[in-house]
């Protein structure tokens, strides 16, 4: 189906913003200011980007330790979400989550996790709420491709399928698990075709390709609506950067590096086909991309500029007030 | 008020607050009788242990949910449920299973109020069966409430009879952070006077079961009962002693605890868990940092050796702290010079 320009150049936004704040938290990161680890989502924009589309604002999805770019596709606020990265007082988590366990419940954003394959049953529970209360509602959980090994995972997968729950099963398949590559540590090699054990309807597609993710996400999205139960999708992409920021990155080459940089830009794929099909004017999307770098900039500056947590804040928030 | 079981009472905790809020919702392996998902004339078996019965009658695979042995996703979904506003009752059917599904409780609902900034509760409650006595073996017959204590944001209840599981059960479903709600086995048939009405025995205050001035007595789940048991014999041998049951060991009456032994000057503790960083030790722990000039003896704990739980009766037997050796540490404490 045609998408209509608004949707388009929202994908774009949300994608550009992702590319945008991912380079500044890399360099931000190599400067020494980000107090705790990151994992750059580049090379993956175009799989939080083409699902999310497909939410509401009332949808929920779980993440992953790579989690930068879930948030911005959920539209989290991005001062708010870099303050958390910085673990600024202000941030979403007042400081106690950091990059790895970043949460925006307000959109409906259910946290990172560094647990690999642990947000999977989470996103299952989410979706109860169709089942318990009759509320309509999408439950998306981005797995990796090193999560997609993980038993929590399986489990997820089948107690989904059995209720007939209204979960997205998103499997990003970057190329690797950590350090180790895809080719080794996924018995089968077939990460979709597992899913389509489990009785779900499964797809595998180009995760480079906002489109190819887009469709499938639509697709699967409207059968979980209907509470017609699970999907999954495996998008492969390619993951630009090292697991985390000063991974060395010994298991792969330099010529590596290069071709996907080169041959797999989810940014660059999409504007040659927006372009290319005349949908929209490429002077709109160059305005969006300079909006963007300012606003990056601005948000960062701010968070850098604004206070940790005070150290009485240290043993707060384990147990609602005053029932402990 | 009427007389009902264990068992009975916590039944009657699900019933009552499923029918006040519609948030509420149990999930686990079997508790309709495993037939959660197809049509089915006749009564719902409720469980293994018939935890569950009349449930799914009353409320429907909505809200009664059976689903696959899979604790980790069982957990997990109830920790996302809850995250998302929902007010799950899980069961995990044996507290010995935490250890395929522990990740999903103490990583994740555990941690999401502290972790996210306060930015939502997580009001759930994992109902689960602890305790040795009927010859479960190694696998099904453990107390690990000493771990589930140890975890920042998790809530532990230890309820010892059908008065405090009913009222400590409902507390449980409307508090809003997860409570790990610790059945015991051997009392699910146990008999008491118990309310029909609605009502609520608050986490964190212990119950002083019987009032006295030689020792202190604090029992945990099973051992408080085992530990009244002994009353006739230590009053034979003049011995007054004041037993507290918890109820709570997350959050802990400790000013329960301190104002007998400031009192008593003597403590003993017995706790069905393991004996190394027992919660039992950290109580004495406690109270040697608070009121350590009160004390005119050592603390004691009592618990099982350090070993699995045997299948054997009379190793099983062996194994729990009895009347014998209640005795016999309170003798030794109260004759202390």
């Amino acid at each position: 189906m045609q998408l209509s320009k608004d949707k388009l150049l929202d994908a774009y936004t949300r994608m550009k913003k992702i590319r945008v704040f991912e380079e500044t938290m890399r360099d931000e990161f190599a400067k020494g200011t980000v107090p705790a680890f990151i994992h750059l989502y580049i090379g993956q924009e175009a799989i939080a980007t083409g699902i999310c589309v497909e939410l509401n604002d009332t949808d929920t999805i779980s993440s992953t330790h790579r989690g930068h770019g879930h948030c911005i596709a959920k539209k989290s606020n991005l001062e708010k979400m870099t303050m958390e990265i910085f673990c600024r007082a202000d941030g979403l988590c007042e400081g106690k989550g950091g990059s790895m366990h970043i949460a925006d419940l307000s959109v409906g954003m259910l946290g990172a996790n560094a647990i690999v394959g642990a947000n999977a049953p989470i996103a299952v529970g989410a979706a109860l709420k169709q089942r318990v209360l009759g509320e309509n509602l999408v439950s998306a959980a981005f797995i990796g491709d090193g999560a997609s090994n993980q038993g929590a995972v399986f489990e997820s997968m089948n107690l989904a399928s059995v209720l007939k729950l209204p979960v997205l099963f998103v499997f990003e398949n970057n190329g690797y698990g950590e350090f180790t590559g895809v080719d080794y540590h996924c018995g089968g090699g077939d990460i979709a075709g597992r899913a389509k054990g489990f009785g779900m309807p499964s797809y595998k597609v180009d995760g480079s390709d906002f489109f190819a993710v887009q469709e499938v996400a639509a697709e699967a999205a409207e059968r979980a609506r209907k509470g017609e139960g699970p999907s999954a999708i495996e998008c492969v992409a390619k993951r630009w950067y090292g697991h985390f920021e000063g991974d060395p990155q010994h298991y792969r080459t330099k010529e590596e590096l290069e071709t996907i940089r080169r041959d797999f830009d989810p940014l660059k794929i999409f504007r040659k086909k927006v372009e290319e099909a005349g949908l929209v004017d490429s002077k709109d999307l160059n305005m969006i991309d300079e909006d963007l770098s300012s606003e990056v900039t601005a948000a960062v500056e701010k968070a850098k500029n604004s206070p940790l947590p005070n150290v009485e804040e240290l043993t707060t928030n384990v147990y609602e007030k005053g029932s402990y | 008020m009427s007389i009902k079981t264990y068992r009975e009472s916590i039944i009657e905790a699900m019933i009552l607050e499923m029918k006040r809020d519609e948030k509420v919702f149990v999930i686990g392996e079997d508790i309709s009788g495993g037939r959660g998902c197809g049509d089915f004339e006749g009564e719902a078996a409720g469980g293994p242990m018939g935890l569950t019965q009349g449930l799914w009658d009353e409320f429907g695979a909505k809200r009664v949910i059976d689903t696959p042995i899979s604790e980790t996703a069982i957990m997990g979904a109830a920790a996302g449920a809850a995250l998302s506003g929902l007010r799950p009752i899980a069961e995990l059917m044996f507290s010995d299973f935490f250890g395929v599904c522990f990740d999903q409780i103490y990583n994740q609902a555990a941690k999401f109020r502290f972790m996210y900034g306060e930015q939502g509760a997580t009001p759930l409650v994992i109902r689960t069966m602890i305790g040795a006595g009927i010859g479960c073996g190694p696998q099904h017959s453990q107390s690990p409430y000493s771990i589930f204590a140890n975890i920042p944001g998790l809530k532990v209840v230890t309820p010892s009879n059908p008065y405090d599981a009913k009222g400590l059960l409902i507390s449980a479903i409307r508090d809003n952070d997860p409570v790990m709600f610790c059945e015991h086995k051997s009392l699910l048939g146990m008999e008491g006077e118990v309310p029909d009405d609605s009502y609520e025995v608050p986490l964190g205050k212990g119950k002083i079961i019987k009032e006295g001035n030689d020792i202190t007595i604090v029992a945990i789940g099973q051992m408080v009962g085992i530990t009244q048991g002994c009353l006739t014999k230590l009053e034979e041998k003049g011995i007054s002693a004041e037993i507290i049951d918890p109820r709570s060991l997350s959050p802990f009456d400790e000013d329960m605890v301190y104002d007998s032994v400031e009192k008593t000057g003597r403590l003993l503790v017995i706790d069905e868990s393991n004996p190394v960083c027992s919660f039992g030790s950290w109580i004495t722990s406690m109270v040697s940092d608070e009121v350590f000039s009160s004390l005119k003896a050592p603390t004691r704990v009592l618990t099982p050796p350090h070993c699995p739980v045997p299948a054997a009766p009379n190793l099983e037997a062996a194994y729990l702290p009895d009347m014998e050796r209640i005795v016999e540490a309170t003798d030794y404490l109260t004759n202390y010079s």
